[in-house]
């Protein structure tokens, strides 16, 4: 089996890019193949690559309080290209009071500000290595 | 944790500490490295009496949603007793997109005010006399056009240019390094920045119109002694293009401020921001000759780091902010921002925002510590430290005159490099819990049983329609003509070269829209992306 491969991305105008860059360091250290799309990407830029790269997972990070719309726009978009197995996740600074949202709109897992990097870490590899299982 | 007990005692950003210091580890000369408060190096403070002339400005930074909103909460700090105004403007703002377009709608108002037109900022400002208070604007791409807006809602008050006080952040080498909130390619960046210097310097003479600025940097990771190198580079790198333009150093120097980030690590920040004032002092006298003593006085605005908040147990954040105002104030600063206890979470409370306040009120007027004028000098290791903070950063510099000066290195992506090495170095320590944080990785609440989250802030979903409309009627109202004339002169003067600020001003007082003015620039100069950092 080839290694997890992960697709991170800004959507949105947020700059915050120190967490996205630690969890891709840290994906890149547990084994991942991690493609980094850098900031200010559309959903449909987003899309496009996981389709491309074939990945695993599609990993967003949000710190502008813009989640619920931006979440929004990649899950309809990704269902639009047909990729609708690969799994989102989401970090940044999502107040505990969205996350149940989050989850209902079909994002996969949430790392809130505060969460442990190893626990973000294990908790795309397992999304991925399932995504991997059940292709 | 008995591993961890070998590793060398250090400060946060590795510099060695010893057990006990005594007079034989601070080198001789000692006096001439700190002259007194307010003259040459100015190691101890820009001003002679410090906190007991004048206390610091105590600035809380905000903005959200529309205009209106933004100014009621001005009127609610102004009220508990803050001293001067910090704009947070939201993402299209910062970028040059109006609240309509399409990449905008989702970030409209969110972490910061929406401004579209002149007369949005007169609504901000409505009723905050502007001759009198002075205003903090954080905005970098987009800051000669927001400045713009900002001088015609003092037109409109009736208030001189002369008289108006305030900073313009307008830093956009540190946008590049780590805010990120660049539009155009650096080189067109650069000369939006220094126009506005020298439209300023000119007109503005109360007015700081640039805060070269290491705190964003620190805050994307990188540790206290490369904070201090890179915001000493990216001051070179300003003064060289103003001297280029053919202004004259102490022409310009004198309204340079700076801003840094003030974390946890108390007696390591003290010592680098003692450290840089006389770090600028020497570069302002050795490599550009300054004459005018205010030209190497630095001025610095502090900010509590974000990222030394926590989500979990959220109330500690109220001491990791005490301690990091103290910082400030024993590192001399003029003025003071201190986070609310719940920004891991949403932009602050009214609850938040005014306990922050109040944080920096019982600092001032309770403590004791502004009694006297840099308090820790003389000590041993505070001595040491300042003086190893200086050389160390002074090592960080030359690393980025190596590698091409800073413009080169950051478009290069070198610092930005050492940056997110720092970032990644720092969580995995927490995450080993080497690096110990309360409620984190020590002290921790079991599962369940952690506390209420605090009431947040509400954002007000209805305000993005509302916005939208305004501005779509101001743009009906305004003289088609003189709106064309403006954005064609605008376009002019970007292609042709000379300063883009009077014709902003021209395009700002008809009615044009910020992203109308954005998209001129864009148009001439083309956007910026960022090279992959991998």
């Amino acid at each position: 089996m080839r290694p997890p491969r992960v697709v991170l991305a800004k959507p949105g105008l947020d700059g915050h890019d120190r967490g996205v860059k630690v969890i891709a360091m840290a994906l890149r250290d547990a084994g991942a193949e991690v493609i980094y799309l850098g900031l200010r990407r559309s959903a449909a830029e987003i899309v496009q690559a996981a389709a491309d790269d074939d990945v695993d997972v599609i990993g967003i990070s949000v710190l502008s309080g813009a989640h619920l719309q931006l979440v929004g726009d990649l899950l309809r978009e990704r269902e639009a290209r047909g990729l609708g197995e690969v799994p989102v996740v989401l970090g940044g600074t999502i107040p505990a009071s969205d996350v149940q949202e989050l989850r209902a709109l079909g994002v996969a897992a949430v790392f809130p500000v505060g969460t442990d990097l190893l626990e973000a870490v294990d908790g795309v590899l397992s999304l991925a290595s399932r995504n991997q299982e059940t292709r | 944790m008995s591993e961890d007990r070998d590793l060398p005692v250090t400060t946060d950003s590795g510099l060695p500490v010893q057990t006990v210091y005594t007079a034989a580890d601070v080198d001789g000369g000692l006096e001439d490295r700190l002259g007194l408060p307010g003259a040459a190096p100015f190691t101890r403070g820009p001003y002679p009496t410090m906190y007991r002339g004048q206390l610091w400005t105590m600035r809380q930074f905000a903005g959200f949603g529309s205009p209106e909103e933004t100014n009621a909460r001005y009127r609610f700090l102004l009220e508990r007793g803050q001293t001067a105004l910090s704009v947070a403007f939201d993402l299209p703002t910062q970028l040059g997109y109006d609240s309509s377009h399409e990449q905008a709608r989702a970030e409209v108002g969110r972490v910061g005010v929406a401004i579209d037109t002149a007369e949005d900022m007169v609504d901000l400002f409505d009723g905050l006399a502007l001759g009198d208070v002075s205003v903090n604007f954080t905005i970098n791409a987009t800051a000669p056009i927001i400045l713009a807006t900002y001088l015609i809602a003092a037109e409109r008050q009736g208030v001189g240019f002369e008289r108006l006080a305030g900073t313009l952040q307008n830093d956009i080498l540190k946008e590049f390094l780590a805010r990120k909130t660049y539009i155009f390619p650096p080189g067109p960046s650069m000369r939006l920045s220094c126009d506005v210097i020298e439209f300023a310097t000119d007109q503005l003479p109360r007015f700081n119109p640039i805060s070269i600025t290491g705190y964003h940097a620190r805050e994307a990771g990188c540790d206290a002694v490369q904070e201090l190198g890179l915001t000493m580079a990216s001051a070179i790198a300003y003064s060289e293009a103003l001297i280029g333009k053919g202004m004259a150093f102490d022409g310009f120097a004198p309204r340079l401020s700076f801003h840094f980030a003030t974390t946890l690590d108390l007696f390591e920040e003290v010592a680098k921001l003692r450290a840089a004032r006389r770090m600028w002092f020497r570069i302002a006298t050795e490599r550009f000759g300054a004459k005018d003593p205010r030209s190497g006085r630095l001025r610095f605005f502090s900010g509590n780091s974000g990222t030394t908040l926590t989500a979990q147990q959220p109330l500690n954040n109220i001491v990791r902010s005490t301690l990091q105002c103290l910082g400030a104030v024993l590192g001399g600063a003029q003025s003071i921002h201190v986070m609310g206890y719940d920004e891991a979470f949403e932009i602050p409370s009214e609850e938040a925002v005014t306990l922050s306040l109040r944080t920096q009120q019982i600092i001032a007027l309770e403590s004791g510590v502004t009694r006297t004028v840099d308090p820790l000098a003389g000590s041993f290791f505070v001595e040491r430290l300042t003086d190893e903070i200086e050389a160390a950063a002074g090592a960080v510099l030359s690393e980025v005159e190596a590698a091409g000066g800073a413009i080169v290195a950051i478009e290069n992506g070198v610092p930005q490099r050492w940056i997110a090495e720092s970032a990644y170095r720092t969580e995995r320590e927490i995450a080993r819990g080497i690096r110990p944080k309360v409620g984190v990785n020590v002290y921790t609440d079991d599962p369940g049983a952690e506390g209420p989250t605090p009431a947040l802030f509400q954002f007000d979903e209805g305000i993005v329609e509302r916005q939208i409309a305004r501005t779509a009627e101001r743009v009906a109202a305004r003289d088609v003509r003189t709106h064309a004339g403006a954005i064609a002169a605008l376009d002019a003067v970007a292609r042709e070269g000379g300063n883009v600020m009077p014709p902003l001003l021209i395009a700002a007082r008809a009615g044009a829209t910020v992203g109308e003015m954005s998209d001129v620039f864009r148009r001439v100069f083309g956007e910026f992306r960022e090279p992959n950092p991998w």
